[in-house]
């Protein structure tokens, strides 16, 4: 039994801006994982609520004629996991979106929710911010589309507006092309649970040497974060296996874990170091295959 | 005699029932209005209620009732689903009240609110303003056993349920003389059932004034008497249901939620009120497993003879006593009739802690005490240069062995096949040799374990099972039995008895699942795997007097000796001859119209079993072990049972792959977390309690020696809790084997693996293999 008050269901975004617009008090609802534990556990102001599951149009996946593509914010993880766009450009993001939940999960729950929940362990985050990957907002002042690692507010908050929306999910094609990439879920569990760690690689190598990388990561830092230092000791380096260990050592340096009862500081750097590692290993071969052929 | 259908895994029973969801358990029963009851739990590990103002939450629109301590009778009561004992020396520890003005854990339970519906009920428990004198808590037995800690009941100022231990032969002696004495301590974590239906009830009062309550229970013969206690009530005013139920594991094996729900229904004039704990709820105020520390020291002598043993055994039973010290006596004799030990001693300590309430769980402390022996005598036999498994092997007691102080005899002993069965099957020497010398960051390894386990608790407890038979007028029949299928397919394997006894096919016996403490025979219920050994010899019983029943009506009619007749295939037949004489039909119809003789076919019976019967095997596992993230993966896993005669060969196995998961989960990842500033629960959810999904269970293989055992029905022994017991020690062997590293505590959980292996400098093992994983052409 549910304490909800107010539940409005627009049918189109227009009428979603509108109500938010009219009433910013409300709290949004996708797919309802995370927001429907909190109404349960009987938290404050979530009685109220936009449902946003009639707004189809917010659902759709497409690959614009500049090759940017576009993820709706309340594309499912199941759907992201099976669309061929992303299977085919976007692979460590379908390997977070299968890696999330369960399949009664993902079948429901939204890439936006995942993203404006705020949770530094969110599946999609730390590959998002690899991807550097645009998020168009929307209110009933306009649009504005900003880099996600500018959303990011701390745990469990996010930058977004009062009666904004986010609607979609930017990633330009120069983010993605000719690159190989790679998302490691470091969790207790094989599903059904959150990351203790997610690390996400994306790179590009000429040559047998890095031409670009990004690492982004989960639960490393209050918020997801990328690896300055190791992204940038990476660029014109031949990729071995030695290079790719001083990449992990060097991504600890980007991170703020801290001790809490689901793992200690020192695991987590421990885990950053040797995960950053395979992680890059893995996606240096992907780019390496497919540059190869 | 040639069985038809024991030994067959025909369909469980309530099979098509269960998958289309037609079968109905306690939340699927309405009564009109029902009313909805919630608690209001203690935020403080150690309390006393200074002030209770309970205004507000009554002057909420749709609240009944609200409850306090004050309003309920103040009577003591055990919540263990023992027997009761006459013997007032034999009985479980009274120390509970449905209520408390004393929190003694995080969650216990203060007030009850009954109201229109859920929502009500729960704003209600926030108007109930509460003012505490918060204490001073512990967590750890050694904390809780220390001079002047903290007393949780004034009646155990030391905190201590009980030392009563055990001993048979001269154990210092044998120290003493020994040539190698062998020292361990091992420590297993707090893990909870994690059964899928949690627990929920309702209750009514009926137009007699009797206090009605359906519930979710193992037990429902104990639970009306337990709740008659509480609410000191005459026994026969309460009745108790029990539908179908969606697991118990031994958290429904104990008196939880139905005097609270009875204490409810009163409060409200006898209206129907339903309390369900929610999983949260479960995790702290159901029961968990006793978390056990256990100090070992073993004399044996340098060939490797083991001699005698002694067991410093620490357990944390929280709160309030619940099945207590009996746990821990479990522990400290199921374990004995395996290896030969000529002396032993027992000395076991189980201590209050404001924890949530330990209580029974699968395996009855006995995981636990393998967990500690099985990893010893691993570690012995590497000391010692010895093969693991023929050090264990040379150590097995044998058939007519009779254990010192429970005087049971061992009739059957199939371990000795069981691990030859194992061996092959997990092809322990070729693996053995595929393993030797590796290098890179994953590193595989091989482990065994072996147990021992008893069927029912003879001679602690009282084994007494009730069956009663009808048959209709189409030879059909219908069984009762106070035994309460849980899941495990009790219900199958006694219609398979009953089948086989009266000739007829299985599809011709009813069994009625629902116990009613008005109707059912007394069983005291579902627990210590007793059903098919004990509950079977009274449904054999039942039958066998059912079946000489017909054999009468039938000499009389055919003029030959009941002696030289038979039932098969619902036919009476000349045994001698194989000449069929007549139906069962006719002698059943004969049974009810006949105008002179007409007395229906029916038996109605007990059995007090008074011997038991030990069952036994063995684990052996293949691991891999990721040495940089300390996460270990289970390869390969065979489970080899000597539980007798395997009765219904498709359940047996649907036992073992739930026991052999849920030892796993405890091996590996499950432990209820708690803030040591505060004692609350930090993981009680199943998102936070790593319990493993079916992704992370491994394929468990199942296999049978099916040796016959004299004391059961058909020669079965026990099985249900038996495949839990020895899956941790293996894997913990298996991760010895793999990265040379002996582990002490279970959880194996990452976190704690990285650290033991950072700790020895195991971290940087890696290398060689790695650089494989990028090929120099692509590359």
């Amino acid at each position: 039994m549910f304490n909800i008050s107010v539940l409005q269901e627009p049918e189109s975004l227009e009428a979603a801006v509108e109500m938010l617009r009219a009433d910013p008090g409300l709290r949004i609802i996708a797919g309802g994982t995370d927001v429907l534990i909190r109404v349960q556990h009987g938290g404050e102001g979530w009685s109220q609520l936009l449902s946003l599951r009639n707004v189809k149009e917010l659902e759709a996946i497409s690959l614009r004629a500049d090759g940017t593509i576009v993820i709706g914010a309340t594309a499912p993880f199941a759907r992201i996991f099976e669309d061929p766009i992303i299977r085919e450009h976007l692979p460590s993001l379908a390997e977070a979106a299968v890696s999330m939940g369960g399949p009664q999960i993902r079948n429901v729950a939204t890439i936006g929710g995942n993203i404006c929940n705020g949770a530094v362990s969110g599946d999609s985050a730390s590959t998002l911010f690899a991807l550097d990957a645009l998020l168009r907002l929307e209110s009933a002042e306009g649009e504005r589309i900003i880099p996600i690692h500018e959303f990011y507010a701390g745990p469990g908050k996010v930058h977004l507006r009062p009666g904004e929306l986010l609607t979609a999910i930017l990633v330009p094609r120069s983010s993605y092309q000719g690159t190989g990439g790679h998302y490691i879920k470091f969790a207790m569990r094989k599903a059904m649970d959150i990351a203790t760690l997610g690390v996400s690689v994306i790179c590009r190598v000429k040559d047998g040497a890095f031409e670009d990388l990004r690492i982004g990561l989960g639960v490393a830092a209050p918020v997801p974060i990328r690896c300055a230092e190791a992204e940038a000791y990476a660029i014109g380096r031949p990729v071995t296996v030695e290079c790719c260990r001083e990449i992990g050592k060097l991504a600890v340096k980007a991170t703020k874990a801290r001790t809490s009862w689901r793992a200690s500081k020192d695991y987590r750097e421990h885990l950053v170091e040797v995960l950053t590692e395979r992680a890059v290993l893995e996606s240096a071969q992907r780019a390496g295959g497919r540059h190869a052929e | 005699m040639s069985l038809k259908i024991v030994g067959k895994s025909v369909q469980r029973l309530d099979a098509i029932e269960k998958v289309t969801g037609r079968a109905r358990y306690s939340e699927d029963f309405f009564e009109r209005d029902m009313l909805v009851g919630k608690v209001l739990r203690s935020p403080h590990a150690h309390a006393l209620v200074k002030r209770i103002d309970v205004s507000r939450a009554q002057a909420l629109p749709g609240v009944e009732a609200v409850i306090l301590p004050k309003d309920l009778p103040s009577i003591k009561f055990p919540t263990a689903g023992h027997p009761w004992s006459l013997d007032v020396a034999h009985r479980d520890v009274a120390d509970r009240l449905i209520l408390t003005e004393k929190a003694r854990f995080v969650g216990d339970a203060i007030a009850a609110v009954v109201a229109v519906d859920l929502l009500t009920a729960e704003k209600a428990l926030h108007l109930i303003d509460v003012e505490y004198e918060v204490l001073p808590f512990v967590l750890t037995p050694e904390d809780a056993m220390k001079e002047g800690a903290p007393v949780l009941h004034e009646e155990r100022p030391s905190n201590i349920v009980s030392t009563f231990g055990a001993q048979y032969g001269d154990i210092d002696a044998e120290f003493r003389t020994a040539d190698r004495v062998f020292e361990g301590e091992f420590e297993t974590s707090i893990v909870q059932h994690c059964h899928l239906e949690n627990q929920t009830a309702f209750a009514f009062v009926d137009s007699h004034g009797r206090v009605v309550i359906n519930s979710s229970t193992q037990i429902p013969h104990i639970v009306r008497r337990i709740v008659a206690q509480a609410l000191g009530l005459r026994w026969g005013k309460v009745q108790v249901i029990k539908p179908y139920i969606g697991g118990g594991f031994g958290a429904k094996q104990d008196v939880v939620i139905e005097p609270l729900v009875a204490a409810m229904t009163l409060a409200v004039h006898g209206r129907p009120v339903r309390c369900s704990f929610t999983r949260e709820e479960v995790f702290i105020d159901s029961r968990t497993r006793h978390a056990m520390k256990i100090h070992l020291r073993i004399a044996a002598s340098n060939a490797g003879m083991l001699q005698g043993i002694e067991v410093k055994l620490l357990s944390n039973t929280g709160a309030y006593a619940s099945h207590g010290h009996s746990i821990a006596m479990s522990a400290g004799s199921k374990f004995r009739p395996l290896y030969h030990f000529r002396s032993y001693r027992f000395e076991p300590k189980t201590v209050y802690t404001n924890l949530p309430v330990a209580g029974a769980m699968r395996g009855y402390g006995v995981p636990q005490m393998f967990f500690a022996l099985e990893s010893l005598l691993e570690d012995i036999a590497r000391e010692l240069k010895l093969d693991p498994i023929e050090f264990r092997r040379q150590n097995l007691i044998s058939v007519g062995h009779q254990d010192p102080l429970t005087k049971n005899i061992v009739r059957s002993f199939g371990i000795p096949e069981c691990i030859d069965k194992g061996k092959a099957l997990i092809q322990w020497d070729a693996k053995k040799k595929a393993y030797a010398n590796q290098t890179g960051h994953l590193r595989r390894g091989l482990g065994m374990a072996c147990f021992s386990y008893a069927s029912g608790t003879h001679p602690v407890g009282l084994e007494l099972a009730g069956a009663r038979i009808v048959m209709h007028q189409d030879g059909s029949v219908t069984l009762q039995v106070g035994a309460t299928e849980i899941g495990q397919g009790s219900d199958t394997v006694f219609a398979q008895i009953t089948a086989e006894v009266l000739g007829i096919p299985l599809d011709m016996v009813h069994v009625v699942t629902v116990q009613d403490t008005d109707i059912t025979p007394f069983d005291t219920g579902a627990y210590a795997s007793r059903q098919t050994f004990i509950t079977g010899v009274a449904v054999r019983k039942a039958a066998l007097e059912a079946r000489d029943q017909v054999l009468a009506i039938a000499a009389r009619k055919c003029g030959l000796t009941p002696d030289e007749l038979d039932i098969r295939d619902c036919a009476i037949v000349e045994r001698a001859l194989g000449r069929t004489l007549c139906s069962l039909e006719d002698i059943a119809m004969d049974s009810y119209y006949d105008r002179i003789y007409a007395d229906p076919i029916k038996s109605d019976v007990s059995a007090n079993v008074r011997v038991n019967a030990m069952s036994y095997g063995v684990t052996f596992m293949a691991v891999e072990v990721d040495m940089q993230t300390g996460k270990i993966q289970v390869l390969e896993l065979y489970n080899v049972h000597d539980s007798g005669v395997i009765i219904n060969p498709k359940l047996a196995e649907g036992q073992v792959h739930g026991g052999v998961s849920m030892a796993l989960g405890a091996a590996l990842l499950e432990q209820m977390l708690f803030d040591p500033a505060t004692g609350k629960s930090l993981n009680n959810n199943l998102l936070d309690y790593k319990l493993p999904t079916i992704l992370d269970t491994p394929t468990i293989h199942a296999a049978f020696v099916e040796t016959h055992d004299a004391a059961g029905s058909f020669g079965s022994k026990s099985l249900g809790e038996c495949p839990v017991i020895s899956p941790a020690p293996a894997l913990r062997n298996a991760v010895l084997d793999a990265t040379g590293v002996a582990f002490h505590k279970i959880p194996l959980y990452p976190q704690t693996v990285f650290e033991k292996f950072k700790e020895l400098g195991k971290l940087s093992e890696r290398s060689g293999d790695d650089v494989q994983h990028l090929s120099p052409a692509r590359a």
